[in-house]
């Protein structure tokens, strides 16, 4: 299957670059970054707050089924141009990776097609590849609790 | 378990840790083998095999009086792979970005 996001993360630098074309005019692909409800669904986590314009912050969050927050994160935007580009920072709550500062760049193909491309850049390259694994490591416990349960399940 | 899972980049991260385990590739080897490759003292490289057997990197097996380590293979793609669950994650979510982005093209 073809990979349509790319992701590149060259060793010892402090960035994250994130591209990925779509079959969407470039303001669908930039309004799904700037509704709130769109955010949501796409994300998959709650929009608290979302000023799109310079100065402006943003915060997003995700419960778990029982209420508990499993996820938060906040930032300031710095650039707003629509269908252009949005410049804003990032930062995980009660994560210890610092606030990372994101170029996200929207750019038409064709009416019909267009290409994104983030930039992130974090304090350190140390962070950066942290962050990185973050997913892989959620791989690696679920696994674990999927081989726990096999193994409880032989009890 | 934290502690576990962060042992297993700390442990590709030292140069004498990613030495034994490049050693090990070709072939399984016995500690005291290990040990003759390097100057550092035997303590040390037992050290580093404990570690990298802890965190699956090698596994041991007996054979006879003499204790053999291999080099787990699954787990080190594993490792070499690191970047593709975070690809993967990006990948679901602008794939739901397109399809939900898609219903609001039609009505226009």
């Amino acid at each position: 299957m073809e990979r349509k996001t790319k992701v590149n993360a060259p060793e010892g630098t402090q960035d994250i670059l994130i591209t990925r074309d779509f079959e969407l005019p470039v303001a669908l692909l930039f309004r799904a970054h700037a509704e709130a409800e769109i955010i949501a669904q796409w994300m998959g986590t709650n929009v608290l707050k979302l000023e799109m314009k310079s100065h402006g912050g943003w915060q997003y969050e995700t419960r778990d089924p029982e209420g508990n927050v499993v996820f938060r994160a906040n930032g300031v935007f710095h650039e707003v141009v629509p269908n252009q580009r949005i410049v804003r920072t990032f930062e995980m709550e009660n994560a210890g990776f610092g606030a990372q500062l994101e170029f996200i760049e929207f750019e038409a193909l064709t009416e019909d097609t267009s290409r994104l491309t983030i930039h992130s850049v974090y304090r350190s390259s140390e962070l950066r590849d942290q962050v990185l694994k973050l997913p892989f490591e959620y791989g690696i416990n679920m696994a674990h609790d999927r081989l726990q349960k096999v193994v409880s399940n032989l009890k | 378990m934290s502690a576990l899972r962060r042992d297993v980049f700390q442990a590709i991260a030292d140069p004498t840790r990613r030495a034994i385990l490049l050693l090990v590739a070709p072939h399984s080897m016995t500690a005291g083998a290990i040990a003759a490759n390097f100057d550092t003292a035997r303590p040390t490289v037992s050290k580093h095999l404990h570690i990298l057997t802890e965190c699956e990197l090698l596994t041991q097996e007996q054979r006879g009086r003499e204790v053999y380590y291999h080099l787990n293979p699954h787990k080190m793609k594993a490792i070499a792979d690191f970047i593709e669950p975070f690809r993967q994650l990006w990948d679901d979510r602008f794939n739901k970005l397109e399809s939900i982005m898609k219903k609001y093209k039609s009505p226009k």
